[in-house]
């Protein structure tokens, strides 16, 4: 009961958005903007005929790959930037002049040197997440608390044992902030990548429904399919937050 | 009594500046005195007098700027396992559980033996049962006996306590007071305590050094004859926690 009258406001705002959604389009009696109806229908197509599903899946394969590298990437050098005072001296700068760049802006370089295949989007999606990871990483590391880095020199850990034990552990929360900016840029990134160069995805999907045809009940429909899976990986970094290992830092 | 056992901690002139923007604040000034093998030192002096400066001195997380501190005849350089700080502010690492803590600084040990001292321990003070416990799953005593246990583990010969039990309410305060003495009862520990609560001091030490305002020298140092377990409403010790407070410029009534 509780749990319903916390969503129901939520799915109220949804629900006057489609109705007065429907009620304009009927009343414009617009040829070219579907209906909410029609969107519907647009889906049950795609899943009909498999087309749905292997955009979906080119989508997040792209996303799989590019954002894992960047995962592999991003944490040992955000580690090691941390912990060694020369490595963030000299190699912050230049992380904090190419974060500000759009992935966008990386479109022409990626065509440029990879060609229009699965190799672009992929690489876009590697700079867009690798950053905010490395940021994330390193400022968790910055933040360790003094008191515990004291206690791990007092029992004269060895460096391993220090690493595993008191700095991945206590920056691991911070990672999992920095994964979860991380994937949610990504997914932003390989729509955007799609509509421009290639031949499968969900932003191919929408770019093309449009350009053969006017199919906008289609490109509606991948817009709300990118909306729900973006809040699906959401979810799913967010269980991560629920760890055992990472609770701590969420509780006071 | 401190004089009769071997000099374990020997702080000789002991100076430290730290350098603010007001220019060079003078902390320590000319610091000595010696801690038995086994003695129990209490350290008080009024807030902000430097008394966690001259810790972290003697437990060789920092240098002197002149002087030196020695244990067991060889000058502190750098913190070890020997002698284990347990802070006002707590150490225990909120990711591992009880046991893994407890385990953390046991080097030489194999798993097995790491767990059944973490267990041994855990149960000496009063931990049993929480054992997989995280801290944010216990209470601020409980999370105190863990830091307690983690140090009395690794069997330091040396136990550096600076105001240990203060974050705690009166009552949990007085309660880990007698379970420290108790577990000092059982196991054999030189210890450096640092308080500003003069019952604590008198409650817990053999010996009480009152520190001056900065920069600080000593200023007092008095030698607590009672034998435990010591009754604090009783009159000597009254007159001892009296003349300690006159030290530290508070006259007492209550005798």
């Amino acid at each position: 009961m509780i749990a319903v009258k916390r969503v129901l406001p939520s799915v109220a705002v949804i629900a006057v958005i489609i109705a007065v959604w429907w009620i304009v389009v009927r009343a414009t009696g617009s040829v070219v903007f579907p209906t909410p109806w029609q969107v519907v229908t647009g889906v049950v197509e795609l899943v009909r005929d498999g087309t749905l599903f292997e955009h979906i899946g080119a989508s997040l394969f792209r996303v799989g790959v590019g954002f894992g590298c960047a995962v592999i990437v991003a944490v040992p050098l955000g580690l090691w930037m941390g912990w060694v005072k020369g490595a963030y001296t000299t190699l912050n700068p230049l992380f904090q002049m190419l974060r500000p760049i759009s992935p966008i802006a990386w479109i022409p370089i990626a065509i440029l040197w990879f060609g229009v295949g699965n190799v672009s989007p992929i690489f876009l999606i590697f700079i867009s997440s690798v950053f905010p990871m490395v940021v994330q990483t390193v400022a968790g590391v910055h933040t360790i608390e003094k008191r515990y880095l004291r206690a791990a020199a007092n029992f004269g850990v060895s460096r391993a044992t220090l690493f595993r034990q008191v700095v991945i552990p206590a920056v691991l929360p911070q990672i999992i902030v920095g994964m979860r900016i991380g994937l949610g840029v990504a997914w932003l990134v390989v729509v955007a990548a799609e509509m421009i160069a290639l031949r499968s995805g969900l932003g191919y999907l929408i770019i093309d429904s449009r350009n053969a045809g006017n199919r906008y009940d289609l490109v509606i429909a991948g817009m709300i399919i990118i909306g729900l899976i973006g809040l699906l990986l959401d979810w799913v970094m967010r269980l991560l937050e629920g760890l055992k290992v990472v609770r701590w830092r969420y509780v006071h | 009594m401190s004089t009769s056992t071997p000099a374990k901690i020997v702080v000789e002139n002991v100076g430290k500046s730290f350098a603010t923007e007001q220019g060079t604040l003078r902390v320590l000034d000319n610091i000595s005195f010696t801690v038995g093998d086994g003695d129990i030192v209490a350290i008080v002096g009024p807030s902000g007098c430097g008394k966690s400066t001259l810790m972290n001195l003697i437990a060789g997380f920092d240098r002197p700027d002149s002087g030196s501190v020695r244990v067991d005849g060889l000058v502190q350089t750098k913190p070890s396992s020997s002698g284990i700080l347990i802070s006002q502010v707590g150490s225990v690492f909120p990711w591992l559980t009880v046991q893994q803590n407890l385990m953390f600084g046991l080097t030489d040990h194999d798993q097995a033996e790491k767990k059944q001292l973490a267990d041994h321990y855990a149960e000496m003070v009063g931990l049993k049962g929480f054992e997989h416990r995280y801290p944010h799953e216990l209470s601020g005593g409980m999370i105190k006996r863990a830091e307690l246990a983690r140090a009395l583990v690794v069997k330091p010969e040396i136990l550096y306590m600076d105001e240990p039990f203060s974050a705690l309410d009166a009552l949990l305060h007085l309660r880990m007071r007698t379970e420290l003495l108790r577990i000092l009862a059982q196991e054999r520990h030189t210890v450096v305590l640092i308080t500003h609560d003069v019952e604590e001091a008198i409650h817990v030490a053999n010996r009480v050094i009152v520190l001056s305002s900065r920069p600080t020298t000593i200023q007092a140092t008095f030698d607590v004859p009672f034998a435990h377990p010591r009754k604090l409403s009783s009159a000597p010790v009254q007159e001892l926690r009296a003349a300690i407070l006159r030290e530290l410029g508070v006259e007492s009534y209550s005798t």
